[in-house]
């Protein structure tokens, strides 16, 4: 029997470890076991040196001074405590934070909680095409504001904000501007000083690097941010995140950094042709509706619906051989399609139909050659199946049809 | 989500897949469900007009897996039952035999819903 084809094209979700990574990262679960914070002898210089090399090699990578470089377990604790953080330092200053419908969870249930407790949060509306208002965002701009939080690179649809512009309308204002950049670092040139970031959350395992550990960057000047710590304990990473550092998943992420720096331009440009090769093929399909933005958008991923055909329904026509996300209801815990989709103003039943294709530096040409011709046959399977294809096909305008809600 | 053998061979090879015409007194048709709620079903009945027995039945489903082959497995049962048999299938047989998840049931109450919709129209054609 031929081995069982498996394709991954959900690298936003998480991509693989680079194996480059993994062998930076093997002596410092054994040999070099110290912990960083022990400064009185070999083992911990050891560490340390590893953390310091790493720090380094990430602000590198985001055109930050490793000092501007503090070390969580992940991106949803980076931007909690960036958003916590500022909420608390600045709550004399006011207490009122603007973000986006589309954010993240991360970002979102954390803007909801600080609610609870007193705050005002501004949930901006984005454009059909994923962009936020930018006279909308000053509008919303008032004398209590503290806090943007808008994301640099949306993790369903690819979406990439105007950074700058957004950084400019902040520093006009003297609002700290603060980003979870958790799907663009790495994959797209990011460099926090020359957009004007003052604060910015990503991850490891979003760029082939391991899982379990995040950076928050915090500027050190121009303006010097302070987050107040949510979490105690040593006082480590300058009083903000205590807690022991995680040394081997730290040199994983610097190493992970320093290959990205490297390898991003080129990686972008090949992943964007097969991108581009993988949604034209679909695209010529009848009643394929593209999410998003077609010019300010990641290079490695499209967000397409199909219409009259569940995804998840679809989804289990190829997942024995492709794993890719859909926006649809069936595949959340919420029983809601996604609500990404639904603040670009999609109908439900676009938002049920779509799918999330995402690529990475490990995908291969054979491998869109294979989901395009799996997709497209799920597609056409589906669409058999479907009594609302069916009615399209005859003509009969769904909109007028009497549906009984369930 | 771990899905049964029977689920995923009833999605994969769905039985009785089809339409009848719907205009042909002797034939039932059930429409459930809406787009935007993420699943439509449509179910259909052809009853033997001597013997009062579904003699065929057709579906067309838009959903997930589960609400496929939850259709798909309605219309087996329904072939050569009669109208009461037929709207006794109740949503729970078709959860027990597809081992259908918590989060699916509603999968299932969708197809009863549509047997009883085909049934009733059925039943509304023929002044019964």
């Amino acid at each position: 029997m031929p081995e069982k084809k498996l394709i991954y094209l959900d690298n936003n979700a998480t991509t693989p470890l680079d194996p480059r990574v993994l062998e930076a990262m093997l002596p410092y679960f054994t040999q070099h076991f110290g912990n960083a914070a022990s400064r009185n002898h070999p083992f911990g210089w050891a560490a340390e040196g590893a953390v310091d090399t790493a720090r380094e090699q990430i602000a590198d990578l985001i055109g930050a001074d490793p000092r501007e470089i503090i070390f969580t377990s992940g991106a949803t604790e980076a931007d909690n405590l960036a958003i916590k953080g500022v909420a608390e330092m600045y709550k004399r200053k006011g207490n009122h934070i603007i973000t986006l419908e589309t954010e993240h969870k991360a970002v979102l249930d954390t803007c909801k909680k600080l609610e609870k407790e007193g705050c005002e949060v501004t949930y901006l509306k984005v454009q059909r095409n994923g962009l936020v208002d930018l006279k909308e965002l000053k509008a919303a701009i008032r004398p209590d504001t503290i806090l943007v939080s808008i994301m640099f690179a949306n993790n369903e649809i690819g979406v990439v904000q105007p950074m700058k512009a957004i950084a400019d309308i902040c520093a006009e204002n003297k609002v700290l501007f603060m980003s979870d950049a958790t799907q663009a670092v790495g994959k797209i040139p990011v460099n926090v000083k020359e957009l004007g970031i003052h604060i910015m959350a990503f991850t490891g395992h979003k760029m082939y690097g391991p899982k379990g550990v995040g950076v928050l960057y915090v500027s050190r000047k121009g303006p010097r941010v302070k987050v107040t710590s949510q979490m105690d304990g040593g006082g480590h990473e300058r009083g903000m995140r205590s807690g022991t550092l995680n040394v081997p998943g730290i040199v994983g992420m610097g190493k992970a950094c320093e290959i990205c720096k490297n390898e991003m331009e080129a990686d972008a440009e090949r992943l964007e042709k097969l991108r581009d090769k993988l949604e034209t093929e679909l695209m010529k399909m009848e009643e394929v509706v593209f999410n998003g933005h077609l010019d300010y958008r990641m290079p490695h991923m499209t967000n397409l619906s199909f219409k009259h055909v569940e995804g998840e329904g679809l989804m289990m026509t190829f997942n024995q051989n492709i794993a890719l996300s859909s926006g649809s209801a069936c595949t959340s815990a919420s029983l809601e399609p996604s609500y990404v989709l639904k603040a670009l103003g999609l109908g439900d039943d676009l938002a049920h139909s779509s799918l999330r294709i995402s690529l990475g530096r490990f995908t291969k040409e054979e491998d869109i050659d294979f989901a395009i011709e799996a997709i497209r046959n799920g597609v056409n399977h589906m669409r058999e199946l479907s009594p609302i294809w069916e009615m399209f096909k005859e003509g009969i305008d769904l909109d007028s049809v009497q549906w009984s809600e369930h | 989500m771990a899905y049964s053998e029977k689920l995923l061979d009833h999605f994969k090879k769905p039985k009785n897949v089809g339409t009848l015409n719907k205009d042909k007194k002797n034939v039932g048709t059930g429409l459930v469900g809406a787009p935007e709620c993420g699943d439509v079903m449509r179910l259909q009945i052809e009853v033997d007009e001597e013997s009062g027995v579904i003699k065929d039945a057709k579906f067309k489903t838009f959903g997930c897996g589960s609400a496929i082959a939850s259709s798909s497995l309605a219309t087996e049962w329904l072939k050569g039952k009669t109208i009461e048999e037929a709207a006794s299938i109740d949503n729970m047989d078709i959860v027990e035999e597809l081992e259908l998840p918590p989060v699916k049931i509603h999968c299932s109450v969708l197809a009863e819903d549509a047997i009883k919709s085909a049934i009733k129209d059925y039943q509304d054609k023929n002044g019964l």
